[in-house]
């Protein structure tokens, strides 16, 4: 416990001593640091505050040392976590390198591919990208027919995948490939490292109904890749493929929990503003209990996922409960921006231009996007038929 | 605020869910409801409890207790609720020994709780005058008579209220409709002259009481707490008694949930289980959610109540609130997801969604706890 406090006001006096002040305000979501080839800085704080935090490996906390990770234990991260939190500091960097590959990287790469790329993921000089959905592979993702034939040394790459989240901005994407198209549909898939250096990659953005465009359809046409490229075995890339699931799903449920709480505005701040307040209290008591319903959700949630994180500190093994955390999260989520809206009235639906402000511009977006959460990374109905089969054992 | 278990906890649970399941199931509730039994629990049963240590849980070691406290408590009501036993955990155990042991002079306890303890003595208190919580609410009135006082008026639902031996009374002594000063609380004899009590029956089968005052004169010594000063004494109590409520309503609500799994596992229907359509499998699944959602925060409040924590009273209408919710989908789903069966009075389900609604009403359902949740959050 000692040596914890010690670490908690190292860290803190570190922050306080290396995260510039710009870098301790609220974040726009097109001031998130995604990293790559192709990164943009909108002030050169962002590359300061992430070239100081990949220095010290905190990109990646608990990743060992020798990778470039900051080796920390899930105590110390967790401190490091909440020392940022209460000084506001903004996430260095984000991506599915840190919270999806790598990981899986540490679990079933061959030492020569953590080598080659954990260490470029905490310092953000690659940006990965997902390459798993397909037009007619969505929730039933094992039906992906993306084919991989291996040619001697290589991997001729062939095919179509969709909702490849900003492949348009990165450098390299973790592919389902189909390597046995003769064995049933989980036994012939493969996972491949591709680098979209490779002419024959060919992203296409897609203008989503929030008017943005984070996910594109990504074209694989002859792209050959080489074989020391494919993570774990030949046709065994189901169960990686699942594994990175779960860490996105993870990734998922964590909304709503993240660092910078502390700048939101809370909604019954919001609720206040647009209806008024009697005696203190929200106008309108439908509304009031709308949002009063929300926080006690969202509270009650919240202590699962504490109850859940000291269930797994004191040594039980992981629980059902991560299926359960991106349904419920992703719905917690969906349901904030619809109270929200229902609090700004119709100044929450304003598209662009005069008569609105910049919130709430940006919460009607936030509204269209948080709608998305419930689909990607595997959608509620999936999520529920996780449960039903893998916690309560219900028949097929 | 611990989120697991301490091993003291966890062996009470068990000890508690191997003596209900045994001793006290379903079949025991049905069996005092066929036979009309004037106690409305079994006191053999209750003595049993007590000797398991269960009634001094939250009476300090002074007066023969363990002070073990509420998350304590909360594991045997839990259990409890898994069988929908009945007995006076909640008004004797929890809530009497709480007024009590928190409240008391020094004469009281010493008095009143050495026989709570031992399981002789069952106590109610007498609340509620209308037909939803409405905890300072209180037109019955206590007026100074010498140097003891009189009182009368007219308490409804009051739990175990019809064979307490000793009843603690909300009354005014001051204020005005709906005030939080000005509210006193008695200890009055069950059997003082000027009291009448009729049971009522209830949808769920359990004990409550209509209770009567009329000029019914007690001395000094009957006051428990400060004179016009007891809503804060029972607040806290009050607290108590929603987050244990919400303890045993998760335990319910949790054995309706396997029920009913089990259910849609065995029964078959196209030849094939009907656990395997999806329209019911989402159900089900979403329903563990809100199990797992709902035993968070009833752990939470129990563990800020015994820490006295700043957000246990917030926690404490979290937890009740939850549990209302969860208790009412378990059992209104169970029920539907049994089909036909499950309209049955032979089969056991629908005692869940019957006690579902009581308990929800007790001290407070999900809108009355949404709204002081809205209240204590500033909003």
């Amino acid at each position: 416990m000692a040596a914890l406090d010690a670490f908690r006001s190292e860290t803190r006096a570190w922050l306080e001593a290396n995260c510039p002040p710009a870098m301790r305000t609220l974040m726009p979501e097109e001031e998130q640091v995604a990293g790559g080839k192709k990164a943009t800085w909108a002030r050169p704080e962002q590359k300061q505050w992430l070239e100081r935090m990949a220095a010290k490996g905190w990109t990646a906390p608990t990743w060992p040392r020798q990778y470039g990770g900051g080796g920390l234990s899930p105590e110390e991260a967790l401190v490091l976590e909440e020392e940022m939190q209460s000084l506001g500091c903004r996430p260095p960097l984000r991506g599915m390198g840190l919270t999806m590959l790598g990981p899986v990287l540490l679990e079933y790469g061959t030492e020569e591919q953590r080598r080659a790329h954990l260490p470029r993921i905490v310092t953000g000089e690659i940006r990965w990208c997902q390459g798993y959905s397909e037009p007619e592979a969505g929730s039933d993702l094992a039906s992906l027919r993306t084919r991989a034939v291996l040619q001697g040394d290589h991997f001729l790459v062939n095919g179509h995948k969709i909702w490849t989240s900003n492949a348009h901005l990165s450098d390299w994407i973790f592919c389902l490939v189909r390597t046995d198209p003769a064995a049933k549909k989980h036994e012939g898939i493969s996972f491949l490292l591709i680098d979209m250096d490779d002419p024959g990659v060919r992203p296409r953005p897609i203008r989503l109904i929030s008017g943005k465009s984070v996910f594109c359809e990504t074209f694989l046409e002859n792209v050959r890749v080489p074989k020391e490229n494919l993570v774990g075995q030949l046709n065994k890339g189901w169960t990686i493929a699942k594994r990175l699931l779960e860490h996105e799903r993870k990734g998922i449920g964590g909304i709503g929990a993240r660092a910078q709480a502390r700048f939101e505005t809370p909604m019954q701040d919001v609720a206040k503003h647009y209806v008024g307040e009697v005696d203190g209290r929200i106008a309108d008591p439908a509304l009031r209990a709308q949002v009063a319903g929300w926080q006690m959700k969202n509270h009650a949630f919240q202590l699962t996922r504490r109850r859940a994180a000291e269930a797994a500190e004191a040594g039980a093994p992981p629980g059902p409960l991560s299926a359960m955390f991106k349904y419920y999260a992703t719905e917690l989520n969906k349901d904030r921006y619809e109270a929200l809206l229902a609090a700004e009235g119709v100044q929450g639906l304003g598209w662009e231009g005069e008569g609105f402000t910049d919130d709430e511009l940006r919460i009607t977006r936030e509204w269209l996007r948080s709608k998305a959460n419930s689909i990607e990374g595997g959608t509620s109905e999936i999520q529920l038929n996780i449960i039903a089969k893998r916690v309560l054992a219900l028949p097929d | 605020m611990p989120m697991i278990l301490s091993e003291e906890a966890q062996m009470v649970r068990e000890t508690a869910l191997e003596f209900f399941r045994e001793r006290s199931p379903i079949t025991a509730l049905r069996k005092l409801r066929d036979d009309n039994d004037a106690t409305g629990f079994s006191r053999a049963l209750w003595q049993q409890m007590a000797e398991l240590g269960w009634t001094g849980f939250l009476v300090s070691e002074d007066h023969g207790g363990s002070g073990f406290g509420v998350a304590g408590l909360a594991q045997v009501m839990e259990a409890a609720g898994r069988t929908l036993a009945a007995s006076p955990l909640l008004s004797t155990a929890l809530l009497g020994a709480s007024l009590l042991d928190l409240g008391g002079s020094a004469d009281q306890k010493d008095e009143y709780l050495p026989p709570l303890v031992a399981g002789e003595a069952i106590l109610a208190l007498a609340l509620e005058e209308a037909a939803h919580h409405a905890p300072t609410r209180i037109a019955t009135t206590a007026r100074r008579d010498g140097a003891g006082w009189v009182l009368d008026g007219r308490k409804v639902f009051v739990l175990d209220g019809h064979v307490a031996d000793h009843l603690i009374v909300a009354a005014r002594t001051g204020g005005g409709a709906d005030e939080r000063a000005g509210i006193t609380l008695f200890l009055v004899p069950g059997d003082a002259p000027g009291v009448t009590r009729s049971r009522t029956i209830m949808v769920d089968s359990r004990n409550a009481a209509i209770v009567t005052l009329t000029g019914v004169a007690v001395g000094p010594d009957a006051v428990l707490g400060p004179v016009d000063g007891g809503a804060d004494l029972l607040d806290r109590v009050l607290d108590r008694a929603r987050a244990g409520l919400a303890a045993e309503m998760l335990g319910s609500a949790e054995e309706a949930f396997e029920r009913t799994v089990q259910y849609l596992k065995d029964r078959k229907q196209f030849g094939v289980a009907i656990g395997s359509f999806q329209a019911l499998k989402h159900r089900a699944a979403q329903m563990f959610c809100e199990v797992e959602i709902t035993r968070s925060a009833v752990m939470a409040a129990t563990a800020a109540l015994d820490e006295n924590a700043n957000d246990a009273a917030l926690l404490a209408s979290l937890a009740k609130a939850k549990a209302s919710e969860t208790l009412y989908l378990c059992g209104n789903e169970g029920v539907q997801m049994h089909g036909g069966i499950g309209m049955t009075d032979e089969h056991e389900i629908g005692f869940f969604m019957k006690r579902a609604r009581v308990a929800q009403a007790t001290f407070g359902d999900a809108a009355f706890h949404r709204d002081r949740y809205a209240a204590l959050s500033g909003y």
